[in-house]
């Protein structure tokens, strides 16, 4: 029941917002996501005394084909739904003082999203799931496309365009992959696809057929070029939504949808998925040294951060597993809080372009040191929240393989040189005519970063409680995968 | 246990008070939270240091908290566990005591260099960060507690170097030490990697029981200790990493004297120290270690030999040491190595704080050709810097002496070209140090009469620092007397239960009473003789250095440092640069993006005619599908 609420909850809490208008749109969903959080939070208990009926739901929902509305967490889908329940609230509270245009519909699509968001976290049912991944993709695309910020319109359709149908062509791979498993299946239940037995010429072309759509969604070298001119010409909180949460569901079905469903596949490709990962690695991380606006950096530092996370998970090795975990979760607070930053630099300057910028530690201590925290933990120092992701990322991928291992490492080394240049680029040395009026962070947008850099710091030094939770579905994972 | 919290937690809760009040509070508030909180630490070391000298404190080893564990109770599966623990030992305690020590009189010291800069809470923020820091990094029972504290010290760093952050150069600087050092980390986090999947651990206990177990995997030994090596490299400024340390003098100075001479530049001797059982067992490695020591130590010194910033100086001077007490540790002579880190701390300390004080004289002169006869108005920090420029020079009976004789008389014993260059270094240092001294101090003032109107002794919150730093190079040597001579060596007794994995044979020992009185001879006249060399140049020949752009030949080479930046900029660099240009420019915007266009494009010029034929979207999405699967096994195919 409890679940039900949680994933109702925003649905109905879109509607409400929608019909309120735009004077309380933006409070209103704010208080709407703070309840669905609270609401989230009671399923821990709920997930650790096993109350079946609180986290988890079935109903036959379709007969023919035989579609089940079959709902449920294990730690992995709660430790997703937390990071979506947690991150909205902070990203409707990064937007509160910017007071979009159309407040109501602008809240209402952030609150659909969630609904969309948690579906996929939660789904056991395979068609069910396709549907909130396919849904998932609606509010961003009109959050992305109206709200835009580019100032070359022409230039946004066309790249939020491209995103849209990138992604959906993606997905359609999946659902005939879904389609083809039914034959053999007689169902979608997630139950009824793990251990299927198939051939290897069918757990390749499957294999290939769900890696393209959750590579794009993630995405993984080469399927990640609609990703840079997107996240420029989204709004903040837009690609505060890709960034943050919606790549996850692509990290996510890796492990619930593909490695259990096809572990032969699996096994078979492996290797090139590896090399992906860790040329994404590469690859984002040195073309970020040289970024000159400061969310498209972002967003290729993400490429190399996301990278490592697929090779993690590809390493299938417990620590990779965990890594990967971890890794979401720090991945998913650390860039809503850089994107967040990069907004506060716009709002104030009207430029995200690093060249114009400097200097703005002088006049902005507060926002400068938040902005570091935020930083340091993208650069994985140890005591944030990035560093026991990565270390155990690179230590599965090195376990998988030496070199590959020490290849992705260098993103240690990288990753300081893109991230301090930009630092000091954007933040020290003298202001300029830009940056001299630069004002410190107000009481609201403050707000919006205390979760954010508390949750570096807790999740840095104390990271277990992720690792405990999300234990239990790995091991049965791994075992489906390892078959 | 308790006493352990507090020394490590009241320089983080200064830290807290600094960073989040700082601003609030009254104006000379900050230098002395800073102060107290680490001399809280110190005290409360003292106590422990006299607990394990007087026999009644035992080490201590455990975890305080599960930090990343794993593994499966259900299949009984080997998971991994690394606590958040700390050990306290007599290697460890050694270095609170210098941490502490030396940190509580280079913070008092702040107080009056900072004294009056706008951000000094910010300073002393940073300051106490740094001691956090480099406490947890002395004091984790495993490698990954160390590494928290390792490239904490190096954020620290990063942030003391760039401290006055609107000049962009010094941040350069900053940003060039955490790089550099993050290419040593890589280093380290591989060789944590090897040891992880071969021993399921880090805890240093547990590795030094599995290694004693396990046989020998001779190359795998080699590996993690060459790996871990890599990290002190980067660290401890050793060829070839070493080039960001006299980049990092452009921090205050009190942050050279603790952070970059003192205190976290040994953090690379700790480890190598501390994790001596794997070492022992790697000869090719400790080899590799006294040859990068020694040939860093000859290298730096000889570029000192041609500087004229008096800072520079001492980095380079810096960088010698390290190298010196690398090569001490390749020998097999740990404990050698740990006193000299010990000694190095006193008289480095206070010959750098003695250049602030200079430096705060002349209100920020730093080229040592614009000096000159400052003993006359300067007596306390001329003497200061003169005793520890004599003990650096290991001149009889100052701790220098003591200290580099050990490890010298260690390296003639391991190998005679390894202590032929040692002590060449030692015979340059000697003479860099005095050219330093008498250019500084004697002769006849160089600067602008403006400047020598303002010269003026430093305030006793600076000297009195010196007088104790300085007091202690000259009798810190003590601690550990030449057992030849009959004496009892006090620290080589304390620390031998840290290194009871390393072979007596290999601790040095086995020259004969003659020889080692002859090397400690010959030692002492190399460097008198240097003093004499640099007194018969600067002080009778009154000898200047060139001035700028003077230099020619080989002297140029020295002065430009041998254009090593200039070479890895060329090799490393520039090539990183334009490969992130063309991958951006050409393989992404142009090869993939085109490919995915072209693909998109195909598919929607087949989907059209498809659509005649049928009627809906799926057609077009069938052919992207088609498409992309082609070229998925074309990439498949290359890559396989």
């Amino acid at each position: 029941m409890l679940l039900l609420i949680v994933l109702f909850f925003p649905l109905v809490a879109a509607l409400i917002t929608y019909l309120l208008g735009n004077r309380y749109a933006g409070k209103a969903a704010l208080l709407f996501s703070v309840l669905e959080l609270v609401a989230s939070l009671v399923l821990i208990p709920a997930y650790r005394n096993a109350d079946a009926l609180n986290i988890s739901y079935l109903t036959e929902w379709i007969q023919n084909p035989h579609i089940l509305f079959q709902v449920s967490v294990d730690g992995l889908s709660l430790l997703m739904v937390l990071l979506t329940t947690a991150l909205i609230p902070v990203i409707i509270l990064s937007s509160l003082s910017k007071e979009p245009e159309n407040q109501r519909s602008f809240y209402a699509l952030i609150l659909l999203m969630q609904f969309a968001l948690v579906g996929v976290f939660t789904a056991t049912d395979a068609f069910l799931y396709y549907i909130f991944w396919e849904l998932a993709l609606i509010p961003i695309y009109f959050i992305a496309l109206l709200w835009g910020e580019g100032k070359d319109k022409e230039f946004r359709n066309r790249a939020i365009f491209k995103f849209f149908i990138y992604t959906m062509a993606g997905s359609l791979f999946m659902l005939l992959g879904f389609i083809y498993l039914y034959q053999y299946a007689g169902g979608f239940g997630s139950s009824e696809l793990y251990g299927l037995h198939l051939s290897d010429k069918e757990q390749t072309f499957l294999f290939w057929a769900f890696f393209v759509s959750f590579a794009v969604k993630i995405p993984v070298f080469p399927f990640h070029t609609w990703q840079p001119d997107a996240y420029k010409e989204a709004p903040a909180v837009g690609t505060m939504l890709l960034a943050g949460i919606m790549l996850k569901m692509g990290l996510y079905s890796l492990l619930r949808w593909l490695l259990p469903v096809l572990p032969h596949g699996v096994m078979l490709w492996t290797p090139v998925v590896m090399v992906l990962g860790v040329i994404g690695v590469i690859y984002g991380s040195v073309i970020a040294i040289r970024q000159s606006d400061l969310k498209k950096l972002f967003a290729y530092s993400s490429l190399a951060h996301v990278g490592l996370i697929t090779a993690g998970i590809f390493s299938m090795t417990r620590a990779g597993f965990q890594g990967s975990v971890v890794q979401m979760v720090a991945h998913g607070v650390n860039v809503v809080g850089l994107f967040f930053a990069a907004e506060i630099i716009y709002r104030r300057t009207g430029t995200l372009d690093i060249s114009k910028l400097g200097g703005i530690r002088n006049v902005a201590p507060k926002f400068a040191a938040v902005f570091m925290i935020i930083m340091l933990a993208s650069v994985a120092l140890p005591i944030t929240n990035g560093f026991i992701g990565e270390f155990l990322l690179l230590f599965g991928v090195y376990e998988y393989n030496t070199i590959l291992g020490a290849i992705a490492g260098i993103t240690v080394i990288l990753a300081a040189v893109y991230l301090f240049r930009m630092y000091q680029n954007v933040m020290l040395g003298e202001t300029n005519e830009l940056t001299a009026k630069f004002t410190d962070l107000t009481p609201t947008e403050f707000a919006a970063f205390v979760p954010v850099v508390a949750a570096i710091f807790i999740f840095g030094i104390y990271p277990k409680p992720i690792m405990e939770l999300a234990q239990p579905a790995l091991d049965i994972i791994m075992n489906y995968a390892l078959k | 246990m308790t006493n352990l919290y507090i020394i490590i937690l009241a320089p983080l809760i200064g830290f807290l008070l600094n960073a989040l009040a700082g601003k609030q509070l009254p104006k000379n508030a900050s230098g002395i939270i800073g102060s107290v909180t680490v001399f809280i630490s110190f005290i409360l070391s003292c106590v422990l240091f006299y607990g394990f000298v007087s026999g009644t404190q035992q080490k201590m080893d455990a975890d305080v908290f599960d930090w990343v564990s794993f593994g499966s109770a259900a299949t009984g599966e080997a998971g991994i566990k690394i606590g958040f623990g700390l050990l306290l030992d007599q290697l460890s305690v050694m270095w609170l005591m210098v941490i502490t020590g030396v940190g509580f009189l280079i913070h008092i010291y702040s107080i009056g260099y900072m004294h009056g800069d706008e951000k000094e809470h910010v300073f002393f923020s940073y300051m106490n960060l740094f001691v956090f820091f480099m406490l947890l990094l002395v004091l984790g029972n495993n490698l990954l507690v160390t590494y928290i504290g390792w490239e904490g010290v190096g954020l620290c760093s990063y942030l003391l170097i760039g401290f006055w952050f609107k000049n962009q150069s010094f941040n350069n600087a900053g940003k060039k030490a955490f790089i550099v050092n993050r290419i040593g980390d890589l280093g380290f986090l591989l060789g944590m990697f090897l040891l992880l999947f071969h021993f399921k651990s880090l805890h240093f206990g547990t590795l030094q029981a599995a290694i004693a177990a396990a046989p020998v995997n001779h190359a795998l030994m080699i590996a993690i200790t060459v790996l871990l090596f890599v990290g002190a490299m980067g660290k401890s400024a050793q060829i070839p990493l070493y080039t960001w340390l006299p980049d990092a003098m452009a921090g205050p100075t009190p942050v050279s004297a603790l952070i970059h001479a003192a205190t976290m530049v040994t953090a690379g001797v700790y480890m190598i120290a501390r994790s001596n059982f794997m070492y022992v067992l790697a000869p090719e490695t400790m080899q590799f270690v006294a040859i990068i020591g020694v040939v860093t130590s000859l290298f730096a010194a000889i570029i000192g030999v041609m500087q004229n910033d008096i800072k520079k100086v001492l980095a380079y001077s810096t960088v010698s040491q390290l190298g010196l007490m690398f090569m001490a540790l390749g020998v097999g002579a740990f404990s050698s190595g740990v006193f000299h880190v010990v000694t190095h701390a006193f008289f480095k300390a206070c010959l750098f704080l003695g250049a602030g004080s200079v430096i705060h004289g002349l209100h920020g002169e730093q080229d040592i050709r614009k000096m000159g006869g400052l003993k006359k108005w300067m007596p306390i920090t001329y003497w200061t810097f003169l005793i520890s420029s004599l003990a650096i020079s290991g001149i009889f009976p100052l701790s220098g002496f003591f200290s580099k004789d050990e490890m010298l008389a260690a390296a003639f014993e391991h190998h005679k070209i390894i202590w032929a260059i040692g002590s060449f270094a030692s015979f340059l240092t000697a003479f860099y140090m005095f050219r330093l001294v008498f250019l500084t101090f004697n002769g006849e003032f160089r600067g602008t009469e403006e400047q020598k109107k303002h010269i003026h002794e430093s305030s006793s919150t600076i000297t009195i620092p010196l007088i104790v730093l300085s007091l202690l190079a000259a009798v810190g040597g003590f601690m550990g007397l030449p057992e030849f001579l009959g004496f009892h060596h006090w620290l080589k007794g304390f620390l031998a239960p840290v290194f009871t994995a390393v072979p007596v044979a290999e601790a040095g020992g086995g020259l004969s009473h003659g020889a080692e009185l002859g090397l400690m001879a010959f030692a002492l006249s190399l460097g008198l003789i240097a003093i004499a060399i640099a007194y018969l140049l600067y002080i009778s020949k009154k000898n200047l250095p060139l001035a700028e752009g003077e230099e020619s030949g080989l002297g140029k080479l020295v002065y430009r440092k041998f254009y090593v930046d200039e070479i890895y900029d060329l090799l490393v660099v520039k090539p990183i640069m334009f490969l992130s240009g063309l991958l951006h420019d050409f393989v992404d915007r142009v090869v993939v993006d085109g490919v995915v266009s072209w693909v998109g494009r195909i598919a929607l010029m087949t989907g059209a005619q498809v659509r005649k034929l049928q009627s809906g979207y799926i057609g077009f999405y069938l052919l992207v599908m088609a498409m992309s699967i082609v070229v998925i096994f074309f990439y498949a195919f290359i890559l396989k």
